[in-house]
């Protein structure tokens, strides 16, 4: 039996290569050299829309040797606000994390900041819209990135036919396709008397007056119209002044032509009011119309989005933003932001909103005239005015400007439509305005 | 002298030989086998029932970016608010009505089932329980459509009769009404079940000697049939006091604590206020204040039971 010995130059050859190896390994670039990274996106409603974006972060993660998990995450059940919460409450989870509205102030104290990276996104992008601006910072700090996927502008989609018809009034000149809009004769008196006439040839305009999102940014924009508030910016109760009192005078009269049970409404009841062809307006993105489109063509070629009437005070339009967050614990705080920047990208950006069809909007000055606004249809151009091309309209978001952790208390409790709702129901003004007061000394608590 | 040697051996052998037998006798006994099997159960409870009560607590007494501790502050805050009050009293209304009507339709029910021929009893008992059966947040679905603000089929359904349109759940009395109907379509097969076993232990001798007396039917009702179904009425009403109080699915699902909050009960508005209003301590506190209402219930209810069984 023969035995192999081991020369002393031949155990030290070996010693110094496995020692080299060892030290080496961890700066080699293997398939996952960067880490891993767990992101929890929204889960887009429009069939595909998921695969930009999927498509987006694993092209990245390719490129940048990262092992990356995706979860999509859906609004419906409010899972995404339960998946946030829970998260927040373990200090354990998605490296990113997509945030409505609200949320990224509700947890700024546990988000990290994105100052680097918004500073660089703006010199690329434009500015970002000024909500996104309220919603998106604390004390001048990004706490989180504004998402397209998911942001939309809840504007009127009204029925070509059914306006010309009813109300006298060709929205499609109003505001023409690839053109400015001419706009000037859509103020809130126009909207009431076509309300009125609508109401009376039997098609009401669908705006709904429940708790849900779709109805208080409706309020909220009429309310900023007039420039009525309930808490001003530095958390003052502003409840018992004249624009608030000629605001719910507004909505008293509008309620009138409104559906009688508008008060029951939630997200989806204007959707469907819109789609079975009994209204001739709702305030929605075009999500209506995109159902529209698949079940009743008929609806679909007649819908157009537009701009909102314009108040006293100027004409205002509901934003509601997106945001991706990345938690202070997170593991891989450095391949998040990269991963951020990747889809904060004009080119990423414009894949995104093509795969959802043109319902996500981006927040940033330069993407508001993507080809994809221009070429949808029917009828061609239909889109063209959902991202307020020609910054015709202020983006707003209902309960500004109040600081955001008491704006969202009034958003979530619909602190506004409930206003509007107790006055048209006959409870007397001052009573309505001391509730509201009442309400909002309570959201102040911190 | 070799005995003398061995006594102390002897003396430790006989009490190795008691402690064994004793730890024999202890895991012996049935109270003990019956806990080591339950032990899996109680850990789970603990783990899923015990800590997340306790963190509820610990979470209720923080301020709301649960950075600092404020005791009952919490508490203090919503006793002050409009909306909790209306919260308490719609709760009270919600599971009180629910839990009377559950129990009453429960109880005409079963003495139906209870005289059907033993031959198709089944079958019916199967088809009355399915309510029970479906998942509530499937079944509430149906009925939000049902009573859908635009597109009830109620309502078309009434309009043949020129009656309508009914807001079932736009307008408060009406959506109060709709949610407690709903409530009791899905418990009242509970109740129905329960008593039905109830009755079916009542001894029939009973009813004879009642009928020799000339007892009529309300008085067999009464002095027979509900004094030998007091205790399970008890133990299914406070039951389902505790689940009604608690029903979060029906609310949220038909209206969402709407009309103008005039449908929302503790879970929904906690959920409102700690979930969707990121306010959690206060949710968490919302919630809480469900214990002493159903804890008040729950000693009156069973130490009647307990006073009746010692007088048994």
């Amino acid at each position: 039996m023969s035995r192999k010995k081991l020369s002393r130059r031949q155990f030290v050859a070996a010693t110094a290569m496995t020692s080299a190896a060892m030290i080496t390994a961890p700066y080699v670039r293997g398939a996952h050299a960067a880490g891993k990274l767990s992101i929890g996106f929204w889960d887009h409603w429009v069939p595909g829309a998921n695969k930009a974006s999927t498509d987006i972060v694993n092209a990245w993660a390719e490129k940048e040797k990262v092992e990356v998990q995706i979860d999509y995450i859906p609004s419906q059940g409010n899972k995404i606000l339960l998946t946030i919460a829970a998260e927040a409450q373990a200090k354990s989870g998605h490296d990113i994390l997509a945030m409505p509205t609200w949320l990224p102030h509700a947890h700024t104290e546990q988000l990290e900041p994105m100052n680097d990276l918004m500073g660089d996104l703006i010199k690329q992008n434009g500015e970002p819209n000024g909500t996104v601006k309220y919603l998106g910072q604390a004390k001048g700090k990004w706490h989180a990135v504004p998402a397209s996927v998911g942001s939309q502008i809840k504007g009127p989609c009204s029925r070509i036919d059914l306006m010309k018809k009813h109300a006298g009034i060709d929205v499609q000149a109003l505001y023409p396709a690839g053109q400015a809009p001419k706009a000037d004769s859509w103020t809130l008196d126009t909207f009431l008397k076509a309300a009125e006439a609508c109401h009376k040839g039997g098609v009401p305009f669908g705006i709904g007056l429940g708790e849900t999102s779709d109805n208080v940014d409706t309020a909220g924009a009429i309310f900023h119209s007039f420039g009525a508030a309930l808490v001003d910016e530095k958390g003052n109760l502003t409840v018992k002044t004249d624009a608030v009192r000629q605001a719910l005078e507004y909505y008293k009269k509008l309620i009138a032509f409104l559906p009688p049970d508008a008060g029951a409404w939630d997200d989806s009841s204007n959707n469907k009011w819109l789609v079975s062809g009994r209204g001739a307006l709702i305030m929605n993105p075009p999500s209506a119309w995109a159902v529209a489109r698949r079940d009743a063509p008929q609806v679909a070629e007649q819908c157009w989005t537009h701009g909102f009437p314009s108040g006293p005070k100027g004409r205002f339009a509901p934003y509601i933003g997106y945001f991706w967050g990345t938690w202070a614990f997170s593991k891989n705080k450095e391949a998040a932001k990269s991963v951020l920047r990747a889809l904060s990208q004009a080119d990423a950006i414009e894949k995104m909103c093509v795969a959802s069809g043109g319902y996500d909007l981006p927040c940033y000055e330069k993407l508001t005239t993507l080809k994809v606004w221009q070429e949808e249809a029917p009828p061609k151009g239909t889109l063209y005015h959902y991202p307020n091309p020609h910054n015709h309209q202020t983006l707003s978001i209902a309960a500004s400007p109040a600081p955001p952790k008491i704006a969202q208390q009034i958003y979530t409790q619909a602190t506004l439509t409930k206003m509007c709702l107790r006055h048209a129901q006959g409870e007397a003004m001052e009573k309505t305005l001391a509730w509201a007061e009442g309400e909002c000394e309570g959201f102040m608590r911190s | 002298m070799a005995d003398v040697a061995l006594q102390p051996n002897r003396a430790a052998t006989a009490q190795a030989a008691r402690k064994r037998s004793s730890l024999q006798s202890v895991l012996q006994r049935k109270s003990t086998i019956a806990f080591l099997m339950a032990l899996p159960l109680i850990l789970l409870i603990a783990t899923l029932v015990i800590y997340p009560a306790f963190y509820a607590l610990h979470l209720a007494t923080l301020n709301k970016s649960m950075a600092r501790f404020v005791g009952l502050g919490n508490f203090e805050f919503l006793f002050k608010r409009e909306t909790f009050w209306l919260v308490v009293k719609q709760s009270c209304i919600f599971a009180i009505t629910a839990v009377m009507f559950k129990a009453l339709l429960g109880f005409i029910i079963a003495h139906f089932v209870h005289n059907i021929p033993a031959k198709g009893q089944r079958k019916w008992r199967g088809m009355l329980l399915v309510p029970w059966v479906i998942p509530p947040a499937m079944s509430t679905l149906a009925w939000l459509w049902l009573f859908d603000p635009s597109y009830s089929a109620f309502n078309y359904t009434l309009s043949f009769f020129g009656i309508g349109p009914i807001p079932w759940t736009g307008d408060a009395y009406w959506a109060r009404f709709s949610v407690i109907l709903v409530n009791i379509w899905v418990g009242a097969p509970f109740f129905m079940i329960m008593y039905l076993a109830a009755l079916k232990s009542v001894p029939d001798q009973l009813y004879e000697a009642a009928a020799i007396d000339g007892a009529n039917w309300w008085q067999r009702i009464w002095y027979v049939t509900l004094p030998m179904m007091r205790n399970i009425i008890a133990i299914t009403t406070l039951f389902s006091l505790i689940v009604t109080f608690a029903n979060f699915d029906i609310v949220r699902i038909l209206t969402a604590g709407g009309p103008l909050d005039h449908t929302h009960i503790f879970a929904t508005w906690a959920f409102r206020v700690g979930i969707e209003g990121s306010d959690i301590p206060l949710g968490a506190s919302v919630s809480l204040f469900m214990v002493p209402i159903l804890a008040v219930a729950a000693i009156f209810i069973l130490r009647d039971i307990s006073k009746r069984g010692n007088e048994a």
